[in-house]
Parts: C-alpha cells; structure tokens; sequence
C-alpha cells in the first residue's frame, strides 16, 4: 500500500496541469463544454486522489515521504531537485486546495458561462491549482519558489483576465510588483539558506538547524546579527506579499478587479495563504529566532485590526470580503507569530471553505444583481435566491466565530493561544485580536443585512429578473457550506490543539502556548462549554447587535457616525494612504529616478560629454590643424625655421647650466 | 558517426560558403530561391552542430574536436594556427549561434524586401565567424574572427537600418573598435612573452601584478564594450534601435554573449592575480548594471530601447557572476559557490540568447505591421491578436526571471553565489526582480493589454503560421531550460570547475 499511494503524487500535479494545457492549447477546438469537462476532469482526480492520500496520512497514520521526482540542476556540487514531500501538513493543504478548487470549477461554470474568455479562464485556474500543489509538496526552497512565483503569475493572468478594463491591468500590474517586492526578500531568505546550510532541502536544512542557530552574520559592518533572525525575517517579507500582510497588503483589494471565482479560489482560500503555510513548514527554524516571531506577531496584529477597520467603510461587496480575508490573514499571521503553527494552519483550513464560501455568495448575489457590486443597491436579496442566502449566513456565523460553526474553534484558538503567549508583543496582539473579533462581527453583518435584509434598493428591472442562481452555482455553495459547519468541531482538537502536526510543525517547549491552551480547554466540546465565559464570545454578539441596529433599526446613525468622525472616515476610505503614498514614492519616485539616470547620466554625460565629446574635439582638433596646412610655401618655410630654432635652443640651453 | 568530420570547421566555413552561394546564384526576381538556399545553409549548419552536443565527453575540461596541424602553421613567420576546439563553455554558446541564425533566416523571410540576397549573405558569414570566435584556440585566428565579424554587421545595420543608421553604425563600428584595439595590444604582448598564439599557452605563463593589470585593463576595453558593461554601452541601444530586427536578434543574443566568453577564455585565465585584485571594479560595474540601467529602462518609451537597456541589465548578472569568486573566499573561507556564480552566468548567456531574442522578434512582429516601436502607438494588442499577445507575456514573463522559464536560472544561481560573497551583492542584484519585472510588464501591459487604442490596432493581423513557428520554437526552449537545466549545466561543469581552478591559482 505505501509504495503505491506514493506513486500518486506525481499524478495529483500533473492531473490538472494536462487540464491546463488542453484547455489553453486547444480550446478552440475542445470548445467551451470540453474545456469545462477537460479541466474539472483533472481536479476531480487529484481532488479524490488527495483525499486518498489525505486518509492514508491522517486515519491508516501512513508516514511521511520525502523523495526526488527528478534533477533540476546540478551546480557546484549542490543538487537542486524537485521532489515532494508529503506529510500531514501537506495531506492537509493539498486536500484543501484541491478541494476547493473543483468547487470554483463546478461555479465558473454557472459564473463564467457567458464570457468570451471561457477556455482561457479554465486553463488559468487548472494551471494555478497545479502551481499551488508544486508549492505545497515541494520539499526544497527552489521548487518552493517555484510555485510561489508560479501562482504569482496565474493571479496575475486572472486579476486582469478582463484586460480591456484599465481598472484591471492596473490592479495585475500592482498585484505582482508588490509580490515581487516580497518575492525579493524571499530570494535574498533562500541565499541566506543555501549559505548557511549548504543546501536547499527542507530535511537536510531543518536536520542542521543546531548547527546554525548559534551562528551571527554582519549585513551592516559592526552588528552581528542572528543568521537565524535574518533568515526567517527575509524569509517571512516574501510571506507578506504573498499572504499580504501590512505594508505590502495593498495588492489584495484590488485584485478584486478579476472574476469571482479566482476571488474565492486564489485571493482567499488558497494562494495569499501560501506565506502561512510557508511558516508553519519552516517553523524548525522560526522556533530558533524569538526577535522573527515577535517581527510576524506584530505585522500580523497590524493586518489583523487596521484591514478589518477597513472593511467597515466599503460598499463593494467584494471589497469588505476582501479586506476580510486581510483581516483573517492577520489572525493567522498572529498564530505563527505566538509559535502556535497549528492553530494558524487550522485556522486557514476552515477559512479557506468559509471564505471561499463568502466570496462565492458574493459571487452568487453579483450574478443575480447583474453584475452590480454596490450593496448600497441590494437588500432583501433572502426573499428571491434562498440558497445563497442560507450559506451565506452560514459562512457569516462562521467568519465571525459563532460557537459550533468552524470559524469559532479555529479563531477561539489562536486568541487563547495569543493570551498564553509572553513573546514580545503579544499583549498588544491579544489586544488587536480581540478588538478585531468585534470588527469582524460588526462588518460582516453590515453586509450581510445590506445585502439580504431590509429594503429592496435596487432598481425595477434589476428586481423584475431576480432569481435563484442555477444548480452549478449552488451546488458548490452548499458544498462549502458543509465544512464550514462542521470541520471546526470534528479537527480541533487534533489538529489545532493536539499532535496532528508532530513531525511535521517544531514548536519548542518553551513557546508551546496551544499545550497550555489544551489543557485548559479539553477539546471540543470543552471549547463550547466554555463560551459564556468567553470574550470573544460577547464581542461577536455585541458587533452582531451593533451592525443590526446601524443597520436594520436606525440606518440613520452610520450615516451620522460618519458626519461627525468625517477625518477618521476620510482616513479609511482613503485606506490609510497607502497606495497614494505607494504611487507618489515609489513608482513616481522610480520613474523620476530612471528619467533623471537616463537624461542626465546616459544622455547628456557618457554620450554627450565623453562620445560625442571626443568625436567633437577630434573634429575641434582637426579643424585647428587644417589651418596649419595652409598650403602656402612661406607658411611651411616659417614653421620650419621655427622648429629649427626650437630644436636647437633645447640642445644648447641645457649645456649652459 | 560524426566524429571523424571536422565539425568545428563545417560549422565556421559551410555557412561561410553559403552566404557566398546565395550572393553568387541570387537574382531579385526569384527571392524565394535565395531564402530556400540561406534557410537551408542555416539548417544544415544547425544539423551539423548537434553533434558537438550529443557526441561531448562530459567531465572532462580539455578541449573537445580539436583541429590541429601541429608543425604546419598558417602564418608560420608568427607562429600562428589554425587551431580548433570547444569546451564545455563554449559548445553550448555555437550551438545558441547555429540555432539563433536558423530563427533569424526565417524571421527575414518576407520582410527584407530589398537587396535579400545580401541580407541573408550577410547573416550566413556572420554565423560563421561567430563560431570562429567561440571555437578559436589560437589568440590571432580569435582575432581575425572577432574583428571580421564586425563587417557583417556593420552592413546589416547600415543597409537595412532605420533612419538614423549612419551615426548608429558609425557609433558601434568606433566604440568596438577602439576596445578591439586594446586587445590586440594585450595579444601581441603575450605573444612576444610567449612566442607563441596559443591560447591555452597564455593559461600557463606567468607574470607580474603590475603586467597583468595593463593585459587585463586591455581585455576589459574590448570586452566591456561588447558585452556591453556600463558605462561603455551607450552604442547598444542605439544600435539596436537602428537595426533590422534580424541584426538586433544577432546583436542581442550573440554578440553580447562574445564580450562574456572573452572574460572567460581570457581575462580570467590569463590574469587571475589582475582579476582578482580588481574584482571589486568588475562588480561595481555589475551591480551598476543591474540596478542602474534597470531604472533607465523604466522610463523608455521605443520597445526596442527598452528591450536594449533590459539586454544591459541582464549581462550585469552574467559579469557580476564572473568575478565574485574572491569575495566568497573572503566572506566564507572557501571557493565552494564560485563555479555556481561563473555557471550561473553562462546560463544566464545562453537564456539571454533566446529571450532577448524572442523580445525583439517580437517588437519586429508588431513594427511590421505598424511601422512603429513606440509603446504609445500601441495598446490593447491583445484584442487583435491573440496567439502574439499569449507569446508576449509568455517572453515578457521569462525577461522578469520567471521560475519555469530559462530566465530564473541564471538569475537565481549568481544571486544565490553572490549572497555567499556578500549580502549587498545580492541585495543590489535581487533588485532584478522588482525592476525587471516593473520595466518589462509595464511594457506588456501598455502594448498588449487595455482598450484598443486606435483603429490601426483594430485592423492588426495577428501572426501568421511562419510567424508563429519561430516564436514556438523560442518558446519551447524557454520552458525546456527552465524547467529542465541540468543537460546545459552538465556540460560545463567540468570546465567551469578548471577555469575555478586557474582563476584561484596564483600567477605570481
């Protein structure tokens, strides 16, 4: 049994990567359905085999395989190979992502089926699903990258799969600079690595952690850093663009420009949880710098609190799932950052069917509106599409963590890890997630009752044609909407707050915070019992209450509150300022920069002064001497009895000393 | 099979002959038989360089299909011959030759409309005094090549050049060879100290700090200049914008490349002691390279400019990755990570080949249809061809250094060596990442992507089957090397590790 299932791997990759290319290559001719059929055909297969592979790793406790597909290169002695390493945490992400990303396929159906681009959209996910698998297995840095970059790419193509909008090239563009900007400290990380430990081998590199932890390096002449330090900072900058964490967050909202679909499936459930996975997979080396933890609590807590803020003030219902997903990558990024890994990866896992549940919703109610994203003129939505509306309370009650629904167990323990922990800057940490509970309660039921409850504010027409979307879009709403349920109670206690990890997640003993929440806890039902006592718990409530009253009851307080606080709103709307100084500094500050280089340097200097310049005294020379060469016979005889003179003054001059 | 033919000669000379044949039978009525005739030239010397691949003995360093005639000399009264061989540095770079020049035949097919017996004459004998450069072992036979290869091209750009060509060519023809002049000086100088022309003698001679800063000094001026390292590359961009896009093809993804083998082949063999003690010259110039030229071709605003300044920036990788040896023995005790830096850098040569290549052939694509390299005058491309704008991004996307494409490797591999020779060094250099990526994405998306812009846009045709076929085959080979790398670097590992060996070796 153990050699055959190992044998699946390669196929799990490659299943959705013939879909791609099927349906890129051929899509004229496969036409719309086969590439549908082409594609969903290829995640089916790995999504079962994954669940296979899922099994055997977590229910027959299979062991972890670590083995080479082929050599990349082979440079200097070092091997770089591609290979995979399969063990819980990746039976898990792999089950994740191959799993939610059939159920985006089943949807494009129903979402997409009108748009020119069918086939192209098809091949553009399959081909992220298998860049994302490459990126979960891999087991070295290089294949790692890889499929970091390579899922970079795919959200690229899809943020601006309708190129004609400028609003969307715009957003790709942006999307993959300021992924580049972390991709840039990632590469420097993955040096760093190689120099270090000599290899790029997950196994080889965590086996010498001892070795290196004790060792410093010198970036700025006279500090000796940690060379654990800087590796897991320089490695966690590549995690902040990817996962978008504060400042190279800014990315996320506006890949919202891409079609929904890719919205649920790669900007929330999947790709931007890559950094968190990252970390949790490096946590033998995070657990050996206490100055990097504290570095990822902090960052996390910022995203965590100021990007649920922002959610507050959207009125683009993709908008507030989105700065909701920023939020919740916050809360992960917290869990790292409190060296509670488990909790993190547990919380990405019920985020990723909670969200992607969200977003399709979103995506649902966009397509009966459609194609109007503005919630200012939805409302009482429940009344004519049902199903939507039941999940998309379900996956509401879930992102806020109500007690019983996924998003509590996952959430509940990263906040009770995070009040365990003692690192610098855990207080204020546990300060933002708690806050940030408030937050997410008081947004997500904002859009909630803007969108299915209270008036119908959406014109004749549009509410003439509202209906229940078709059976491939709800189909995988429900489907979503299950996990949401159910996934947190039957996990938690395993994987957020047991061993599910061991082997594959190193926490020291000395960080284990999410032991001392477990004994305090006693898994599942303990968690339930607990809630009343719990102040998580009351702020969920108290931001339910508070969204039900601004707006079901008194929809004229919001409206007020942002009269009287017009600067803090103005701040939020303007998203802190972010891009406005992003645009300013960095790409006009570029493009000045470049100008000035050109114009003055390459331009006016090295070609102007030094080329030109030489061509122009050689002609300023040759001119003066042509005058010489007058032709005139007494001219040449003067010049001659001038040299004379000169020749024998130098001779007899000398003599005289 | 092949092994008893002389193949390196059959790759210098048969194009040689080709390019005379085609002059010979041309007639402007029947253009269609010149190009049969030049595409075939082209294939067959393709077809006959395989071999240097397929039959080269991995892991060893000694020169492969040597052609010697030892006793009889070609220019006896300087003790010169015609001496032939490759190793694993530079087979792989004929071999880019050999492909490059079947693409560019095709890619002049129909759109050299005037004089087409020459353009394709012109591009053969070229090809093959390019292989003459890379297969060379005697320094006066190298020069020969080098100097000689500078007339076809010289024609190439001058002829079928845009409308400022005249100071373009007149401006590449001086700056080259004012550098080419400095060598000759350094090759006469070993030649007197050694008596001989002999490449491989000037490995072993050994001389003082002092000589050996004049003889690298000398190497540098020629060879900086082709690669062409700031701040002497002010000739590349306007060359290239000048050129047909065959001669930016050529310009881009050969002759650059030569600057590099003369580092390789010469400098560093020849004066370690010199490179060793200016090696900080060579990086600064380097990191200037990357970083500094990466910001220039930011703001271009004509395609191919930016696509010029972009090839700069890339060879900044291929000469940084050069000369960090010392540093990493400074930083970390040991030379282990030099050979990723020089290995990387040759990678970084031969992938360079076929990107830039693919980018200007590119440009070319779009310049035949609207007689512009303005980025302003296009926009949403994509809209009316298709098929071109998925290779545009495709190419756009291995010029940022894409994983999967031949564009990481090189990149990936001299920033992972010089992280090992200091942490500014790979810093500065990593900047690659941001601005390659910020300069030729933003270039894909004004061109390709967006609204159409204006009707000429609306009307494009997108590419046509010949078109497509040599855009495919670049692609492939983009994606093969970056997938799969390792056949490339296999063959130069032995050769890299004995240029290690020479360049750490004390000539003093």
């Amino acid at each position: 049994m153990p050699e055959k299932i190992h044998s699946l791997y390669i196929w799990i990759v490659l299943a959705p990567l013939f879909g791609a290319i099927i349906a890129g290559l051929f899509g004229k001719k496969i036409g719309r359905s086969g590439a549908h059929w082409v594609t969903i055909l290829g995640v089916a297969v790995s999504c079962i085999m994954s669940l296979i592979v899922f099994k055997y790793m977590v229910l027959d406790g299979g062991k972890p395989f670590n083995g080479t597909v082929y050599t990349w290169l082979v440079s200097d002695g070092i091997r770089f190979e591609v290979g995979f390493m399969v063990d819980k945490l990746t039976a898990m992400m792999m089950a994740v992502v191959t799993f939610v990303s059939l159920m985006v396929h089943i949807y494009t159906i129903g979402y997409m089926h009108e748009d020119p681009g069918y086939q192209r959209f098809f091949s553009y996910i399959s081909l992220f699903t298998f860049s994302m698998l490459m990126l979960v297995m891999s087991n070295n840095f290089m294949q790692l990258f890889f499929g970091w970059e390579a899922v970079g790419v795919v959200s690229y193509l899809l943020i601006g799969f309708w190129y004609n909008r400028d609003t969307a090239i715009y957003a790709n563009l942006k999307a993959f600079l300021v992924n580049r900007v972390g991709d840039f400290g990632f590469l420097l990380g993955i040096g760093a690595v190689l120099m270090y430990f000599g290899s790029l081998d997950y196994a080889t590199v965590f086996a010498k952690t001892g070795e290196v932890s004790g060792k410093t390096m010198e970036i700025i002449p006279g500090n000796q850093w940690s060379v654990m330090t800087v590796i897991c900072i320089l490695l966690f900058i590549g995690a902040m663009g990817k996962s978008a964490q504060v400042p190279l967050h800014v990315w996320l909202p506006d890949s919202m420009e891409g079609p929904t679909p890719i919205s649920a499936l790669i900007h929330a459930a999947t790709m931007v949880t890559a950094g968190i996975f990252m970390v949790a997979r490096m946590s033998p080396l995070f657990e050996l710098s206490e100055t990097a933890l504290s570095f990822v609590l902090v960052i996390g807590s910022i995203t965590a609190l100021f990007m649920g803020l922002l959610g507050l003030v959207q009125n683009d219902i993709k908008r507030v799932v989105a700065y909701s997903t920023l939020s919740q990558l916050g809360y992960m990024t917290v869990a790292l950052g409190v060296s509670a890994y488990a909790a993190g990866i547990f919380h990405l896992m019920t985020h990723a069917f909670f969200k992607a549940l969200l977003f399709l919703g979103a995506g649902s109610v966009i397509i009966a509106m459609h194609h109007e994203q503005d919630m200012r003129k939805m409302g009482g939505l429940r009344k004519y599409m049902p199903i939507t509306w039941i999940t998309s309370l379900i996956g509401s009650l879930a992102l806020i963590g109500t007690p019983g629904f996924a998003g509590f167990f996952s959430k509940d323990s990263i906040i009770m890890a995070v009040g365990e922990s003692v690192i610098p800057g855990s207080g204020f940490a546990y300060f933002a997630v708690l806050l940030g509970v408030f937050i997410t309660a008081l947004y997500s039921f904002r859009m909630y009752f803007l969108v299915f409850h209270g008036k119908e504010r959406m014109d004749e027409h549009t509410r003439s044609h509202l209906h229940e979307t078709p059976w491939v879009v709800t189909v995988p709403l429900i489907m979503l909407a299950v996990p949401s349920v159910i996934i947190g109670f039957i996990f938690v206690g395993d994987m957020a707050l047991g061993n599910f990890f061991a082997g594959a997640i190193t926490v020291l003993p000395e960080h284990d915070v999410l032991a001392k929440v477990a004994a305090k806890t006693h898994g599942a039902v303990g968690m339930l019992l607990h809630v009343p006592a719990s102040a998580p718990f009351w702020l969920a409530a108290a931001g339910v209450g508070t969204a039900w009253f601004f707006y079901m009851k008194r929809p004229d307080i919001p409206a007020m509150i942002q009269q009287k606080l017009s600067f803090v709103h103005k701040v939020l709307d303007n998203k802190y300022y972010a891009d406005r100084f992003n645009e300013i500094v960095f790409a006009g500050g570029s493009r000045l920069l470049g100008r000035f280089l050109w114009q003055r340097g390459d331009v006016k200097l090295i070609d102007g002064l030094v080329i030109n310049g030489t061509a122009k005294s050689v002609a300023l020379f040759s001119g003066f001497v042509r005058h010489v060469q007058s032709g005139y016979l007494y001219h040449y005889a003067f010049a001659m009895i001038i040299g004379l003179l000169l020749l024998l003054g130098l001779f007899v001059l000398p003599l005289k000393n | 099979m092949f092994a008893d033919l002389p193949l390196l000669s059959l790759v210098i000379w048969l194009p040689i002959v080709g390019g005379i044949v085609v002059l010979a039978t041309a007639k402007e009525s029947a253009p269609m038989q010149t190009r049969i005739i030049s595409l075939l030239f082209a294939v067959l010397t393709f077809i006959i360089s395989i071999p240097l691949y397929s039959d080269f003995q991995i892991g060893t360093a000694a020169m492969q299909f040597v052609e010697h005639t030892p006793g009889r000399p070609w220019i006896a009264a300087f003790n010169i011959y015609y001496h032939l061989g490759v190793d694993g540095i530079s087979m792989p770079l004929i071999l880019l030759t050999t492909f490059i020049t079947v693409i560019v035949v095709i890619a002049g097919w129909e759109v050299i409309k005037y004089r087409q017996s020459q353009y394709m004459a012109a591009f053969l004998i070229m090809e093959g005094l390019m292989n003459g450069v890379f297969a060379a072992l005697d320094a006066a036979l190298f020069y020969v090549f080098w100097e000689a290869m500078l007339i076809p091209m010289f024609i190439i750009i001058g002829i079928w050049g845009g409308p400022n060509r005249v100071y373009a060519t007149i401006k590449f023809f001086l700056y080259t060879f004012f550098g080419s002049v400095f060598m000759l000086i350094a090759l006469l100088y070993l030649y007197f100290k050694t008596g001989s022309f002999e490449i491989l003698e000037f490995h072993k001679y050994k001389f003082g700090l002092d000589a050996q800063i004049l003889v690298f000094i000398a190497f540098l001026l020629a060879f900086a200049v082709k690669v062409p390292m700031w701040p002497v590359h002010t000739w590349l961009p306007d060359a290239h914008v000048e050129a047909p896009t065959g001669g930016s093809v050529i310009l881009a993804a050969i002759m650059l490349k030569l600057g590099a083998y003369g580092f390789l082949r010469f400098s560093l063999p020849i004066t370690p002691d010199a490179s060793q003690h200016l090696d900080w010259l060579m990086i600064t110039l380097s990191l200037i390279a990357v970083v500094y030229i990466g910001f220039v071709a930011l703001v271009q605003q004509d395609m191919k400019k930016l696509i010029a300044y972009s090839s700069i920036s890339h060879m900044g990788f291929v000469t940084l990755g050069f000369f960090i040896a010392w540093n990493i023995h400074k930083s970390t005790g040991s030379y282990a990570g030099a050979a990723m830096g020089i290995e990387g850098g040759i990678v970084q040569m031969v992938s360079h080949g076929f990107i830039s290549g693919a980018l200007f052939l590119c440009v070319g694509v779009m310049y035949d249809r609207l007689h512009s390299r303005m980025i302003n005058d296009y926009g949403g491309v994509v809209n009316s061809m298709p098929v071109f704008a998925a290779f545009m991004v495709l190419f756009g996307m291995a010029n940022s250094g894409l994983p999967g494409t031949s564009g990481f490797v090189g990149e990936f591999m001299v920033i992972l060596a010089a992280f090992k020779a200091n942490f500014w060094f790979a810093f500065l250099a990593a900047t690659t990442l941001i601005l390659g990526a910020a300069y030729t994405l933003w270039m894909v998306k004004r061109v390709v992507f967006g609204k159409i812009v204006h009707e000429k846009v609306a009307q494009l045709q997108d590419i046509n089957n010949r078109e497509f076929l040599f855009l495919a085959v670049l692609a492939t080979m983009v994606l093969l090397f970056g997938i799969w790398p390792a056949p490339l670097l296999e063959v130069m590992d032995a050769s890299v590790a004995n240029l290690v060996t020479h360049m750490t070796q004390t000539k003093l």
